[in-house]
């Protein structure tokens, strides 16, 4: 199955919107959104049975029983994640701990316990031969990688339709867009022409090569600044990597959008420009390897 | 007053609102938290940069001590140690630099040495200070970086702090919540927007920290942002217009309120009514 990733390293600059609008386009059976944090393609795609649902149970945190616990500060002083409140019995930030169990070995009473923590909840969509998963992490907690990582097995092996996927990432360059990358085919980076877009798209670009996989670009809202749209397309041209198209600043993407459309569903100009965008990743993504 | 500006989805206007209040604000601290892609030193380019590198621990082994007992690897959660064909290997990039191994190990064959993840530069642009954390590419977590930020707040209390938050509603962020007295929250009028909001919404109340929302991108039609703040009683601290000159200037990395005197007296009237809320 070859799978395509969107990414964009900067936030809010239309990933959802083009991997929504991909979606659509292709008739996708098989996708999923990997922004765990902040999972918004479902708003979008119409999903019209409700989802199974599952909790997500991450690595299990620390619990320090307080009749056990002797104060002598032994936990508190191995813990490398500012994790045990030193008070007249420690306790534990569960939001810090990362589950390492450290304080658990160091303990001189068996005080601490490793207990199951339920980091977040899947959710799978399923209706004749679509597929869509998708989680949302729990507030505050930092496993989202190994979330992304189950979002995407999940996916895999729910899928009937096996030719390709779509997979909408998150923003940034950590843990869950390394999870995001690992085993996809192609990614397509939505830019957004800004000092800020270019400097993000130029750190995702970095992190996506350590993955050796195809990358594609393409420029939203080019017109708010065609100058710097220029120095991206230049930048691609230069780094050797595919430059798909430019969407063009559009008022009515936000209308379609909030009447949860995806914008190739309404006649506007972005949607226009997103469907040859679409057009020509789709042909990167399936082309026979030489 | 330590404001931390934050939006569950990125690319509402984090940096643009931290930036600029900063800027009409006197002689004030500007930090940039977001590690993975920090962008307000584009803005502000900051002059006397000083750079402080942040390292985390990893382990390092001595073959000829290691007997092969397998302890550590049984130990690790996170999978980061190995034993193959008569070696044990370190996975750095899984490696969360908990220590764990080092104390198992019996033969006392693992080390620890330092590792790079990224650097904290500081430096001034006029009279704000700038901070910016940033992680180096390909690593996985840059908390160690937003830690020692936090460690500078609040040590620092003569300047007023903004501090620019990553996007999402992570650990990440809440350890940037912890270390301010007030949340901005800033949201844009799409179904998106309005979802995300309401994650950080619960965040910060989940924190029980005092915020308000400063609704950015407004234009004609529904703000479906500033009717979720209305229906729960977020106080909308104040409005930044959709505007094709703010979105050229910002674009190209300048301040607004530094080259547009319009521009200057909007962030000056937000700065004063967070300074409002903040004080309620």
């Amino acid at each position: 199955m070859k799978q395509l990733l969107i990414l964009s390293g900067k936030g809010g600059t239309g990933k959802t919107t083009v991997a929504s609008a991909f979606i659509h386009l292709a008739e996708a059976k098989t996708y999923a959104d990997c922004d765990v944090d902040a999972p918004n393609l479902h708003l979008i795609t119409g999903e019209k049975k409700a989802p199974l649902k599952e909790d997500f149970f991450a690595l299990p945190l620390a619990s320090i029983d307080p009749d056990l616990c002797i104060a002598c500060g032994i936990c508190y002083e191995h813990c490398r994640f500012h994790s045990i409140l030193p008070k007249e019995v420690y306790t534990v930030d569960p939001f810090a701990c990362e589950g390492c169990g450290v304080c658990a070995f160091v303990c001189p009473v068996e005080a601490v316990t490793m207990v199951p923590d339920a980091a977040g909840q899947l959710m799978l969509y399923k209706e004749e031969d679509r597929v869509f998963s998708t989680a949302q992490l729990k507030m505050g907690k930092g496993t989202s990688g190994l979330l992304v990582a189950e979002v995407k097995k999940r996916m895999r092996e729910g899928a009937v339709e096996k030719e390709f996927a779509i997979i909408d990432g998150s923003p940034g360059i950590g843990c869950p867009v390394i999870a995001s990358l690992s085993g996809v085919d192609m990614v397509l980076i939505v830019a957004e022409p800004s000092i800020s877009g270019m400097s993000d798209m130029e750190r995702v670009i970095d992190t996506a090569m350590k993955f050796g996989v195809k990358i594609a670009v393409c420029v939203n809202k080019y017109d708010v600044n065609q100058e710097t749209t220029e120095k991206i397309e230049d930048f691609c041209q230069k780094q050797n990597l595919h430059f798909v198209g430019l969407i063009p600043f559009d008022k009515e993407a936000v209308r379609s959008i909030n009447e949860g459309k995806t914008i190739v569903e309404t006649d506007c100009p972005s949607g226009q420009a997103v469907k040859a965008i679409y057009e020509k990743t789709m042909d990167l993504l399936l082309e026979k390897e030489d | 007053m330590k404001i931390a500006v934050l939006s569950g989805k990125g690319g509402t206007g984090k940096t643009l609102v931290s930036v600029n209040l900063a800027s009409v604000s006197e002689g004030s601290c500007y930090i940039d938290c977001d590690v993975e892609e920090p962008n307000g030193h584009l803005f502000f380019k900051p002059e006397k940069i000083e750079q402080e590198a942040i390292t985390v621990k990893i382990p390092v082994v001595d073959q000829d001590r290691c007997t092969g007992c397998r302890a550590c690897v049984d130990f690790c959660a996170f999978n980061a140690l190995a034993y193959i064909k008569d070696q044990l290997l370190v996975f750095e990039e899984i490696c969360h630099s908990c220590g764990g191994c080092v104390l198992v190990c019996p033969e006392d064959a693992l080390s620890e040495k330092d590792k790079a993840i990224g650097s904290i530069e500081r430096g001034i642009s006029e009279d704000v200070f700038v901070h910016t954390g940033i992680m180096n590419t390909g690593e996985v977590s840059g908390i160690p970086i937003v830690d020692r930020l936090l460690e500078e707040i609040a040590l620092e209390s003569e300047r007023d702090i903004f501090i620019d938050g990553p996007p999402g509603t992570a650990c990440i962020v809440m350890e940037t919540i912890k270390g301010a007295d007030f949340c901005l929250l800033v949201a844009e009028p799409t179904l998106f927007g309005a979802h995300n909001l309401q994650m950080v919404h619960e965040l910060v109340a989940l924190m029980e920290k005092p915020f308000g929302v400063i609704l950015n991108k407004c234009q004609e039609g529904e703000n479906l942002s500033e009717i979720y703040a209305m229906e729960h009683g977020i106080p909308i601290i104040g409005r930044i217009p959709f505007d094709e000159k703010l979105g050229l200037i910002n674009s190209n990395g300048e301040i607004v309120s530094r080259v547009d005197e319009g521009y200057e007296q909007l962030f000056a009237s937000l700065l004063k009514a967070t300074r409002k809320a903040a004080a309620v």
